[in-house]
């Protein structure tokens, strides 16, 4: 922003600043509250519940150590990261050459391709006609059943394809008349350059393999097969934990604390990778789908 | 993959253009090799259901199969467009999608330019580090969030209202509340990544523009008014329409998470119906049938937001 140094100018300044504030302040107090319910010490808690803030001496890992010495939850998070690593690498195999294909503009039948795709994009029947298609094709309380059906979002594929278009066509034409055929200029030109779209996919991908609870519900009955957020869900809407964590009349968190504890754990591998790939979204490499 | 095949005889005259034809495929041809994947995943997990959801039209028996079951028609949309719960599943379903975008647009634009206008470098990477990530979180996640600020017994919100003397409030389970539960956790959840939109088309605006207002003694408030917001306009544009496109996609995970008995009369949405009516009281065919609905509606919508989108703002949606 232009810098002109009026009063009204700095004025507005300050407003803007106030309302940023209030805004910041709207999404981290949510999550402050969760931080302090999910560290609070159960005699602080059963005394005068839950305070805003909690004094540096009474912090306690008790519900985390409660929640990960039961052996459901350390389970549900390997299912999670098995689940994420499986469905980003099997989504991401089918989706770069789809995009690659459909940026080629000279491709014959890439009409055709686009508009078979985009169909699936615009209309969608809903749930049940998928749900007869897994469970004929035998695939519940297997993962494939959760990672398949999603796998190529369209969406994410458009956004990918019109990020290969802007790469400058001359490379992929010099590696051709040198005789690479499209697995080597894929592999060898386009991949290499495209780090940024690589990464903003492959987290949308992860983020919504993650945050997956609806398909396994519905598909894996399994206690065992279960992710974090199916087994979180069961915590929160349960009222008698001992199911799920080790809690009885000796349990030295509060209920409360372990759900919070558990919102935190299923969050936590978000948090840490998102401030890393966050740089390259930012950066213009998602507005594919809208050009200025 | 279809357009392989050759036509078996072919008139002398045609020869040359069906050799360059397939001459013109026989230099992709790796390329079509490299998609293959890709397409047979689309005719199996996307057309697939595409083939089963004619059981909407049918009388689904699953001993019979999706081929063999009977036909019936358009009975199962009859039933259901003449059902009670009709008018309740629309009411409720565009009740959300409107109010989730009439209110959560207009503060993403006034964020984005809050965003763009201040001065604070440092201080507004860390804002929009912060207010992307609820989109990152899943539904349960926020469920959990919900129940710490909203619980009757400690949340923060009934806290403080028992501090200025009220009666704590079940939000989640009171049908006077849950609506705007609903409505607000999105806000709060989409509306600072929904400004990274506006926000890219702002920095799109020509710098030259903000130089002259400046230069002509243009007040912040002015400069907003004339350059920034019919900058962003085509962009406010298309996501309208866009999700006006989507009008009959209320929030679906949202709802099956946060809603219960006591609030499906304010929260239920065809989505949820589906689910309920299909798989646990096993009506496939009616299920089916009102998917079938929701998608042929979504697409007759999502067609003239596009032909709109074209003459309003001279962009496509796709």
């Amino acid at each position: 922003m232009l810098k002109t140094k009026t009063r009204g100018a700095f004025s507005f300044q300050v407003g803007i600043a106030i309302f940023l504030t209030v805004a910041l302040l709207i999404v981290v107090i949510p999550f402050w509250r969760v931080i302090v319910t999910a560290f609070i010490p159960l005699d602080v808690y059963t005394r005068e519940g839950v305070p805003f803030f909690l004094s540096p001496t009474e912090w306690t890992g008790e519900a985390f150590k409660q929640l990960m010495t039961h052996s459901q939850f350390p389970r549900a998070l390997w299912n999670s990261v098995v689940i994420t690593v499986l469905g980003v690498a099997i989504s991401m195999t089918l989706t770069i050459p789809l995009a690659y294909g459909l940026s080629t503009r000279d491709m014959p039948g890439r009409k055709l391709i686009m508009g078979i795709i985009l169909f699936t994009y615009l209309f969608s029947p809903g749930l049940i006609p998928v749900y007869l298609l897994i469970t004929g094709m035998k695939l519940t309380n297997n993962y494939l059943s959760i990672i398949l059906p999603p796998a190529v979002s369209v969406y994410n594929t458009l956004i990918m394809t019109s990020f290969f278009e802007e790469l400058p066509v001359e490379l992929k034409e010099a590696a051709r008349l040198d005789g690479a055929n499209e697995f080597q200029v894929l592999r060898h030109v386009i991949l290499p350059l495209s780090k940024p779209i690589l990464l903003t996919i492959g987290l949308f991908y992860a983020v919504y393999f993650w945050n997956q609870f609806f398909t396994p519900l519905l598909y894996l009955n399994k206690n065992e097969l279960l992710p974090l957020p199916v087994l979180l869900r069961n915590i929160l809407i349960s009222s008698s934990l001992n199911e799920y964590v080790e809690y009885n009349a000796f349990s030295t968190s509060a209920v409360e604390s372990l759900k919070a504890a558990g919102v935190l754990i299923t969050m936590i591998p978000m948090l840490l990778v998102y401030p890393w790939i966050q740089r390259y979204f930012t950066k213009g490499t998602l507005v594919g789908g809208v050009k200025e | 993959m279809t357009v392989k095949t050759t036509p078996a005889i072919v008139s002398t005259a045609e020869i040359s253009s069906v050799k360059l034809w397939w001459r013109s495929i026989w230099r992709v041809r790796w390329m079509y090799l490299l998609m293959a994947p890709t397409l047979i995943y689309f005719v199996v997990f996307k057309y697939g259901p595409l083939w089963n959801a004619q059981i909407a039209f049918k009388d689904f028996k699953p001993l019979l199969g999706v081929t063999g079951s009977p036909w019936v028609g358009f009975q199962h949309f009859e039933t259901f467009i003449n059902s009670y719960y009709f008018s309740e599943l629309m009411v409720n379903t565009i009740f959300f999608s409107l109010a989730k975008l009439l209110l959560g647009l207009p503060l993403a634009v006034i964020m984005a330019i809050a965003l763009h206008e201040t001065w604070l470098v440092r201080f507004r990477t860390f804002v929009q580090t912060t207010i992307y990530l609820p989109h990152f979180l899943s539904w349960v996640v926020m469920f959990g969030v919900l129940l710490v600020l909203l619980s009757p017994a400690n949340g923060l919100i009934n806290d403080i209202i028992e501090k200025f003397g009220g009666e704590p409030i079940p939000f989640l389970t009171s049908p006077a509340h849950f609506r705007w539960v609903v409505v607000l956790s999105d806000i709060w959840k989409e509306t600072g990544w929904s400004t990274i939109l506006y926000l890219a088309a702002l920095l799109g605006i020509n710098p030259d523009l903000y130089e002259a207002a400046a230069v002509d003694g243009a007040s912040p408030l002015q400069r907003i008014r004339y350059i920034s917001l019919p900058g962003i306009v085509p962009v406010i544009v298309l996501v309208t329409l866009l999700r006006m496109g989507h009008i009959l996609e209320a929030g679906f995970n949202q709802i099956f998470v946060l809603y219960s008995v006591p609030v499906y009369s304010v929260g239920d949405i065809l989505d949820t119906w589906v689910y309920r009516q299909g798989l646990l009281q096993f009506e496939f065919s009616l299920a089916t049938a009102v998917g079938f609905f929701k998608g042929a509606i979504g697409l007759v919508l999502i067609l003239v937001a596009n032909r709109v989108a074209k003459r309003l703002a001279q962009q496509s949606l796709w």
